[in-house]
């Protein structure tokens, strides 16, 4: 019994831990299947931890709070929109930039409510809870975002490959031209695309500030963006694999932290790296196959589109 | 307004590396003191400590002194010397710079300026013109581990720790040994999460050491995320750095807390009076560098009689938190019996006290 206790609490915790780089995740890859490359989701999702915890405590509704970390995530895709698509900068070097400068902005934005304390997301969405078994009490416990990003997967691999939108996303990414030759608005459709990328990357930045550890402190995305962002390039901008990889790179970490208050004896240096290396190895082994990753990634990434004729 | 790295980043897209500026509102006669700190000030934390300490400076000392501070400057890279340099040239006679990191800078600097004195906090080199001070953090865990030992029904106190470093492992086995002298069967589990901030991994370790039934959780981090998660979780907890009862009303049972302000004090009057010679300070309970916060209603009169006692033996010199006999992990004898640690080799510890269960290096 005391086995099962340990495993839901493992899987909760992993479920919590994988949301953050899901959201992102996803976002990214809706984005970087249209062909733009934008770097800045830890810039993204940091305006979108600051603003969501703001708009949370100012309002008093977490909704609100939510709905302006997404709007902030989207403000931040906007201003990589102009530079990129329209201006035609460079995708790296802006969305660097574009890192660089919400670091910065969500901690001058911030700076009042640090040490705010906030009741974090209702976990109460569920009627009768208390006749369900403790086991699924856990985990109907999980806070509502939980069950958005348990769910995004499947919808955004029905979106881009079941749908007529997903496939003219998928045409921007993959050749440009072609698309504008058939008629379609490469940069209208990109544009939503970066949009949608900025406001999810707000969500994931709020879920940190309000679920996953609710307070705002600068700075406190810790680097999840740079993992979302590489777990997008690892699974290969697949959305099942993505999915996996934030569940795999969720689910190590938290064991080893159980592995640790089990008193396994690793030595905690090598615990530190597992997280890392276990996702690395099974995304790499699972998109071994050099041909098939070069299918799958949108052949226009990163590449500006200047309509010429 | 202050004019900061943060505040520029704010307001341009620039990498505002060259603009690093000191507040600076000198006045013609005062004494100019220069603080460094590693992170951005916030309102609780290590960094917050010390600038409680320079606005005790400027309070006890008025107008005969400006204490001017830039905030968050990386220890990594040139930032930090190119800062400690602005300072000096600028006039600033005496310069704090309060993280570890900094010591190569601080002596670098030192060296052509030799005139104007420094103090490196944690540090361990110093120089005719550099001195080195922190406090002794573990007689305050110690003081914490009996609050602990006293108040765990499971006798498991979970740990989250950032690196296995000696400063760390100091605190962890001194609460232990403090929570065996007044409850034997105590055993503290560590979990290491491989970074100083990253409020959500603190709080998921912490979350998992409640699951595996530590019904009181400390931390060596800088978030006060674990309070936090202890407060929602209804079980006990302590802070660091600073007070962090309002982090947890309910839960927090106290804080181990650094209280710079007299050491900042007395440093800048000696200063100004022409006496400085550079030192060691390594201060602890009885300097009051390190302090316990407001102790929690939850604590009941008999503990906190208990916590007082301890705490005039440590001040007194009666009571020495390494004393044997003491044994490791394996079952080594570390400290024999009615030895104690020298300094050096408590700076250096790197053994974690059986009962510990966790795994260094």
């Amino acid at each position: 019994m005391h086995e099962v206790e340990i495993a839901v609490a493992i899987a909760v915790a992993t479920l919590r831990a994988a949301t953050p780089l899901m959201l992102a995740g996803f976002g990214e890859l809706i984005t970087e299947r249209s062909g733009v490359l934008n770097l800045g989701v830890e810039g993204m999702m940091l305006m979108g931890a600051s603003v969501g915890f703001i708009g949370t405590v100012a309002t008093g509704s977490p909704i609100l709070g939510l709905l302006l970390a997404m709007l902030a995530g989207a403000a931040l895709a906007l201003v990589f929109g102009v530079l990129t698509l329209s201006l035609m900068a460079n995708q790296v070097a802006t969305g660097l930039a574009l890192t660089i400068f919400g670091v910065g902005f969500s901690a001058l934005v911030g700076v009042n409510w640090v040490g705010t304390p906030l009741q974090g997301l209702s976990t109460d969405i569920w009627p009768s809870l208390s006749t369900a078994p403790p086991m699924v009490q856990q985990l109907m416990l999980l806070d509502p975002l939980v069950w958005v990003a348990v769910l995004l997967p499947f919808v955004v691999q029905w979106f881009i490959y079941r749908t007529r939108a997903g496939m003219i996303l998928r045409a921007v990414g993959e050749s440009s031209d072609v698309a504008h030759a058939l008629g379609y608005s490469v940069l209208r459709i990109r544009y939503f695309a970066v949009l949608f990328g900025g406001a999810m990357s707000g969500l994931a930045g709020a879920y940190l500030s309000l679920a996953y550890s609710p307070m705002w402190s600068e700075n406190m995305v810790a680097g999840r963006g740079w993992i979302a962002l590489a777990l997008v390039v690892f699974s290969t901008w697949k959305p099942l694999w993505l999915a996996l990889g934030s569940l795999l790179f969720g689910f190590v970490t938290i064991a080893q932290f159980q592995a640790e208050g089990l008193g396994l004896a690793l030595s905690p240096h090598l615990l530190a790296m597992l997280p890392y290396i276990a996702t690395i190895v099974v995304l790499v082994l699972i998109s071994r196959d050099a041909t098939r990753l070069k299918l799958n990634a949108p052949a226009a990434l990163g590449r500006p589109f200047h309509a010429t004729a | 307004m202050n004019t900061t790295r943060r505040t520029l980043l704010g307001a341009s897209l620039a990498l505002p590396a060259a603009a690093m500026l000191p507040r600076d509102a000198a006045a013609a006669d005062s004494f100019k003191v220069g603080f460094i700190y590693v992170a951005p000030i916030g309102d609780a934390g290590w960094t917050y400590q010390h600038e409680l300490g320079r606005k005790a400076l400027v309070a006890a000392l008025g107008s005969a002194v400006t204490a001017t501070y830039v905030e968050n400057v990386p220890e990594e890279g040139a930032d930090a010397e190119r800062v400690i340099r602005k300072l000096a040239t600028d006039g600033h006679k005496l310069i704090y710079t309060t993280s570890f990191g900094f010591m190569e800078p601080t002596l670098k600097v030192a060296k052509t300026f030799p005139k104007v004195k420094f103090a490196h906090c944690t540090g361990y080199k110093r120089a005719a013109n550099v001195s080195t001070y922190s406090a002794r953090f573990y007689e305050g865990r110690y003081l914490t581990g009996i609050i602990a030992g006293r108040m765990t029904k499971s006798n498991v106190i979970g740990y989250v720790a950032a690196f296995p470093i000696p400063e760390v492992v100091q605190g962890i086995n001194a609460v232990l040994l403090a929570a065996r002298t007044v409850n034997p069967n105590v055993t503290i589990k560590v979990v290491f999460v491989s970074s100083w901030f990253d409020p959500g991994k603190e709080r998921a370790a912490a979350d998992t050491l409640i699951s595996q039934g530590a019904d009181v959780v400390m931390h060596h981090t800088d978030s006060s995320a674990v309070v936090q998660g202890a407060e929602e979780k209804g079980v006990w907890s302590f802070g660091y750095d600073s007070d962090m009862l309002r982090y947890g009303p309910k839960t927090n049972l106290t804080s181990v807390t650094m209280d710079w302000d007299n050491y900042y004090i007395d440093q800048t009057k000696e200063a100004i009076a022409g006496t400085w010679k550079s030192s060691d300070t390594w201060g602890g309970l009885k300097s009051g560098m390190v302090k316990l916060g407001p102790l929690n209603t939850a604590v009941p009169d008999s503990v906190k009689a208990e916590v007082a006692a301890a705490q005039a033996k440590i001040e007194s010199g009666a009571l020495l938190p390494f004393a044997g006999p003491v044994k490791d992990q394996s079952g080594a004898v570390k400290i024999a019996a009615g030895a104690s640690l020298s300094d050096g080799d408590i700076l250096g510890m790197n053994w974690f006290a059986d009962g510990v269960q966790g795994k260094l290096g």
